[in-house]
């Protein structure tokens, strides 16, 4: 492809267009699907690939950002599949979840579609979205002592569920058969395969408007600029190299930590993101596969420079080296059910590099866990019931103010479930659903603060499990501020209150009507140093009860008390 | 049935950012007048009685004032409410601060909230109710006094007491709000299942909270209003729309001012529903452009679609049905820009109204979609709109865009325009299109109706990007949204959480909370002094199957005769839900369980309809009658000699084939070449492809 002659305003047009095909594409599948992980959490993405290369053209804005990079990833996996069998055919719809391939985790359902013009491959079309239950050792698949991926869902590698047009049933009587909740499966099945007959649709009306020849130089021109955009942000930058670490508590199986480290280089108009040093693939479900690695990064960028479109263009002047064997780049099967908290803890190693080149740019790090907590019993009647949620934190402080208090992880954009559907759906009641005072990293600006919920089951019996992170290593401050608060997980037992021997990770907690689970959650770090925050911000603080009197003189100086109101 | 009331006028008011509109429809002969000022700043009182001075000298013999008003929002955005006390369940005095953990902007990661009640005016007390209803821990009176003291004492002038679960049983935050009226120096006391009776704490707890924060100022407003109007002789009723569409009376509305959200914008898409239904077209997208934003509403078979709630600001949530309305930041005023990349963008950054476009002269100097509109000749430079400015200085607006656009994309002053309209149509095309979809609908078959002062400028361009088959330009579209204070019924809106099985639900629980709905909404219909030609009552459950959060409304047919609800029937609803669930989804589920979540109640008192053929041009004869000149206009083809037509002097049926321009003072209508405009019977000009 070839961006060279188009006229800047057809592009202009048609760079909306096309993303609006995507956008289109996201909307039809959060109307159709079943399950509310897609419906109301859009835990879904969908986008134009490139027809060799499968690089992304162009990706829908309301999806999930993770999505936004791994997409290619699936679309590549399908290009070799199809390849070992004469290539991609007009009608083909291809189907996997598995995550060593496509990146991410098992519950993630790609559907890839070849989209042919003229009898010619034009590009290809895809649909990924988060499938309520994926078969496995742990109904909805989140597995924290899962040791490969076999017990962690079903893995399905690329293969047809359409040829040539004609539907596959052999493959979805396969698929239906290996969920517990096929009803909800079929549902999302059917809304992907509607999103991707629509972005067939759509792009016949593109082509017939535009012709072939016009598209394919504005998809080439859109990632030229894209690159263009990307290598005049990075030039806009000092040259330099930096580093930075951090750790994961454990992998949940063996209580040791694991480093995460990247150094961070710009040269003019490039940058290479190095994660030499980085703990080797570990036996418990932390691990991810590359394409998440990749689309990770590209995440991290994007919320440095948020002006960013998403298509390949903008990863060409990036080099990332993931090190063979790293627990960034784990291959099959490995088990990578807990992907989410490695990609926060490597979010936050990019951010704390590019903090030291840029610190303007860049925010403090967020509370760097999604927390997912499951309590698990039988009601009275021996019907079971299971709670899952993931929960809140702090952002971090930056160049502009302090950070959100209680706000959603870096990689999701989902909400959290109100305290009393939660509480008409399960036999609990929440003692608190508030914000943990104290638990912010001090700074110019603060971090946003954390949360504290305690949860107290209301039936006889129940068990919990806890798949946390930032146990026993805290969000950190950049330009110079302060660590947030470490999470904290407690159960309380006949003899009082305990906590994990693994920090944030348990399994198997025995809970009796009565008794509690108790999260407080990490604030973000601070931005800049404590010295230089304004007395009267801490007076106010103070005032708020976002800190206590003590830890506002320790950390800040007694200056606030002058002001205090 | 109140006693009818001779005809007499009826004005409609709609108070927008930059202009005071009004509407004024004298029921005896059947005519209409409008006027246009200026809106008054800091009090928007001021422009608002102009208005109506401007029109009518005799307020005697006015009838009904409704009026669209943002003085609610307004308050929101720039945070100039009450200063306002919480009085909630112990471990709970957070959850207005902690939303429902979302973030401003997906990317970036920057950006905090401040709640409009800060955390130390948020008191805990001792109770809790279980979901179920059950009361674990009965209220403390005694710390409700203390706290409701505490906040007396820090000087707030409202307070609001916020429950677990008091959707389900509102024993003890009845019991706590009744304490402290007993205390409290001012009626400014509410409780969030006297607003919001519905599950969802932070829903509920917000609605509830920014009412209370609303309710001085909006009150405040109304009531100098009402005042004026009293004093100038007017003795009928005053009324003021709601974000559903629906008028409410001035006292509903100062006891419920959260549910002004979008008066203005609502009454708009009431209008323009009545005026395309009345001219054969039941389904239509509407497209408001403004100085910094074009908002999009869809209506489908004369109806507008109602969602369940909006975010005045990133955590102000307001949870009450209104009239869905998409808004995108492609407005007149929506800045052109290069990207570093060499892309060209629309917004979302505006010179909104002031300073407003470079042409303007008021010291903005970035180009404009205005601006490209004024370089290509659709805009007459020497009759701006609104009278507020003599002359737009289009030589200045041109040197915007080359210095922005055109310099950086190495183009010419006129192609560099173009681009920003092409750009500026697209993204617009883009919003009605994903307005469609994600509703379930092909735009296609969808009739285009622009309104506000720039719409008619883009109509051609939303013909041909988005596949529609006609724009319908109203006779007025400068002035909808106050047409649509005069023709909106009353309507009141009530919810109440079921939270139960389909086998398991209390029929006769369920007819109480049905009555009760009806009683209040009669009750608010007989109090009010305007006429009614029918009145309607619309039930509605909301139901999903066990394991799903995301509901459907089921509309649930039961009779209401004499005031009295027929008790609903069990299966009926089941039968309801799956005819309902059938066509949302295309399937059942076989081994499903149905639940009910909310009765969800609307009372409508229909007001009388005027005939919009009283607007119809009177002028007979050419339409060559009604030209008055032609002017270089530059379409795709190049510059061409375009014929200029005084709109409201065209006759009905006059045929005007592009290239040419309408113009009237409020709005410009272009029609481009291959396109026909034709004057209905209503004075609407339809405009279409030419034939052949």
């Amino acid at each position: 492809m070839t961006g060279a002659g188009i006229d800047p305003i057809t592009l202009a047009v048609l760079a909306g267009r096309m993303e609006q095909i995507a956008d289109e594409m996201d909307a039809t599948l959060f109307r159709s699907a079943f399950n509310p992980i897609i419906a109301e959490a859009h835990d879904a993405s969908h986008g134009l690939y490139h027809a060799e290369t499968g690089d992304t053209l162009v990706q829908g804005k309301s999806g999930l950002p993770i999505f936004v990079g791994v997409m290619s990833f699936a679309v590549k996996a399908v290009i070799d599949k199809a390849a070992e069998t004469g290539g991609p055919v007009d009608g083909d719809i291809w189907i996997f979840n598995d995550a060593h391939m496509g990146g991410t985790h098992l519950s993630d359902m790609r559907l890839v579609r070849p989209y042919f013009r003229d009898g010619a491959l034009f590009c290809y079309l895809a649909s990924v979205g988060h499938w309520h239950d994926v078969g496995g050792a742990v109904p909805g698949n989140y597995n924290p002592a899962a040791t490969d991926a076999f017990q962690e869902a079903f893995v399905l590698p690329p293969v047809r569920i359409a040829r040539a047009g004609e539907m596959q049933t052999d493959i979805v009587d396969i698929l239906m058969r290996n969920t517990r909740l096929p009803q909800s499966a079929m549902g999302d099945l059917n809304g992907q395969l509607g999103a991707l007959d629509l972005g067939v649709r759509r792009m016949d009306e593109l082509l017939d408007a535009y012709g072939g020849e016009t598209i394919r130089a504005a998809l080439a021109a859109l990632s030229d600029r894209a690159e263009a955009l990307m290598r005049a942000e990075l030039s806009s930058l000092p040259d330099g190299r930096w580093q930075a670490e951090d750790f994961l508590d454990n992998d949940g199986i063996t209580d040791v930590a694991l480093p995460i480290r990247v150094a961070l280089e710009i040269s003019g108009d490039r940058l290479v993101l190095d994660f030499e040093g980085t703990a080797p693939r570990c036996a418990g479900p932390v691990n991810i596969a590359l394409p998440t690695a990749v689309a990770t990064a590209y995440v991290a960028i994007k919320h440095i420079f948020p002006a960013l479109p998403a298509n390949a263009g903008v990863m060409r002047p990036i080099e990332l080296r993931i090190p063979e064997g790293s627990l960034l780049s784990a291959e099959f099967p490995a088990p990578v059910g807990g992907y989410t908290e490695t990609i926060l803890r490597m979010i936050d190693v990019i951010f704390s590099a590019a903090a030291q080149a840029a610190p303007e740019r860049v925010v403090a790090n967020a509370y760097g866990t999604i927390n997912a907590l499951s309590i698990a019993g039988k009601r009275g009647n021996g019907a079971p019931w299971v709670m899952f949620s993931f929960y809140g934190g702090g952002h971090g402080g930056s160049s502009e103010g302090d950070g959100l208090n209680h706000g959603n992880a870096p990689i999701s954009t989902a909400t959290i479930p109100p305290m009393e559907i939660l509480e008409a759906a399960y036999p609990v009641m929440f003692r608190q659903w508030a914000l943990r005072g104290g638990s912010a990293g001090a700074g110019t600006h603060r971090g946003g603060l954390g949360a504290v919920y305690e949860i107290e089951l209301l039936e006889e019996n129940a068990e919990a499990f806890l798949f946390g992170e930032r146990g026993r290593f805290a969000p950190r401050g950049v330009a110079g501020g302060g660590e947030a608060a470490l999470n904290v997980f407690s159960y309380e037992q006949e003899d009082g209150w305990h906590h994990p021997p693994m920090a944030s990770k348990m399994r198997g907690i025995a809970l009796r009507r009565g008794q509690a689970v108790r999260l407080e959650t990490p604030g973000g770090g601070g931005y800049g140093p404590a010295s230089a925050r304004a007395p009267e911000a801490v007076a106010r603080d103070v005032a708020m009860g976002y800190l206590g009197e003590e830890d506002a003189t320790r950390l800040y100086g007694p200056g606030w008390t002058a002001v205090r109101s | 049935m109140t006693a009818n009331r001779s005809p007499g006028r009826m004005i409609g008011v709609d108070v927008g950012g930059t202009f005071t509109d009004v509407f004024v429809l004298d029921e005896g002969p059947g005519t209409a007048h409008v006027a246009k000022v200026p809106t008054s700043r800091p009090d928007q009182a001021g422009g608002f009685l102009d208005g109506i001075a401007r029109q009518v000298e005799d307020l005697s013999t006015v009838s009904v004032v409704v009026h669209g008003t943002t003085a609610g929002t307004n308050a929101l955005l720039e945070r100039k409410g009450a200063k306002v006390g919480v009085i909630t369940t112990a471990g709970l005095r957070d959850v207005l601060e902690m939303r429902r953990r979302d973030r401003p902007r997906t990317w970036g990661l920057r950006g905090d909230f401040v709640p409009v009640v800060p955390r130390n005016l948020r008191l805990e007390v001792p109770e809790r109710t279980l979901a179920d209803g059950t009361i674990r821990t009965p209220v403390d009176l005694d710390a409700v006094r203390a706290a409701a003291r505490t906040l007396l004492a820090e000087g707030c002038s409202a307070v609001v007491v916020l429950f677990a679960n008091a959707y389900a049983n509102p024993q003890n935050e009845a019991a706590a709000v009744a304490a402290v009226r007993e205390i409290w120096p001012n009626p400014h006391v509410s409780s969030s299942a006297e607003i919001l009776p519905e599950i969802r704490e932070y829903e509920r707890f917000s609605t509830t909270a920014l009412n209370a924060y609303l309710q001085p100022e909006v009150a405040g407003y109304l009531d100098r209003l009402e005042t004026a109007l009293t004093s100038g002789g007017f003795s009928g009723e005053f009324m003021v729309v709601q974000s559903n569409g629906g008028v409410m009376s001035v006292e509903t509305a100062c006891r419920l001012p959260v549910r002004t959200a979008l008066s203005g914008p609502a009454a708009g898409v009431i209008a323009a529903a009545y005026i395309a239904q009345s001219a054969g077209y039941p389904d239509v997208i509407t497209g408001d452009m403004g100085g910094t934003s074009f908002d999009v509403s869809l209506i489908s078979g004369g109806q507008s679609l109602l969602s369940p709630q909006t975010s005045i600001d990133f955590g102000l949530v307001v949870r009450s049905p209104m009239i869905e309305i998409t808004t995108i930041g492609a407005g007149g005023g929506s800045i052109a820009w290069v990207d570093k990349g060499g892309l060209l963008n629309i917004g979302p950054q505006s010179a909104g109204s002031d300073p407003g476009p470079v042409a303007y002269g008021m010291g903005n100097d970035r180009p404009t979609v205005t601006d490209a509109n004024v370089v290509l000749g659709r805009i007459d430079p020497e009759n701006p709109i609104g009278g507020k400015l003599d002359r737009l200085d289009t030589e200045a607006a041109a040197r915007a865009i080359d210095a922005h656009v055109g310099a950086p994309l190495g183009l010419g002053t006129i192609a560099a325009a173009e681009a920003i309209l092409r750009v500026a149509n697209s993204r617009m095309a883009g919003a009605i299109r994903l307005v469609s979809i994600e509703r379930g609908f092909d735009p296609k078959r969808f009739a285009f109706m622009p309104f506000g002062g720039g719409g008619a400028l883009h109509s051609g361009a939303m013909l041909a990007d988005v596949g529609i088959g006609r724009a319908i330009v109203p006779r007025y579209p400068g002035v909808t949204s106050a047409m649509g204070c005069v023709i909106a019924d009353m309507r009141q809106d009530f919810v109440q959480t079921l939270n139960s099985l389909v086998d398991g639900l209390d029929l006769g629980a369920l007819t109480g909370f049905m009555q009760s709905h009806v009683d209040q909404g009669l009750a608010l219909l007989d109090a009010a002094r305007t006429r009614f030609e029918a009145r309607d009552i619309v039930f509605e459950l909301d139901m999903a199957y066990v394991g799903q959060t995301h509901t459907v409304a089921v509309p649930l047919p039961v009779e209401v005769a004499g005031g009295r609800v027929a008790p609903p029937d069990r299966a009926a609803i089941a039968a309801a839900f799956d005819a309902t669930y059938r066509a949302t989804y295309g399937r059942l589920l076989a081994t499903g369980t149905r639940r009910v979540m909310n009765l969800r109640s609307a009372v409508i008192g229909r007001r009388p309809k005027f005939d919009l053929a009283t607007l119809a041009p009177t002028a007979s004869g050419p339409a060559e009658a009604a030209r008055k000149g032609t002017r270089r206009v530059h379409f795709a083809e190049g510059w061409q000699e375009t014929a200029i037509y005084d709109r409201l002097a065209l006759p009905v049926g006059a045929r005007i084939d592009g290239p040419a321009i309408l113009e009237q003072p409020d709005t410009t209508v272009l029609i481009e070449p291959g396109l026909t405009g034709t004057v209905d019977r209503f004075g609407n000009t339809i405009i279409t492809r030419q034939e052949g």
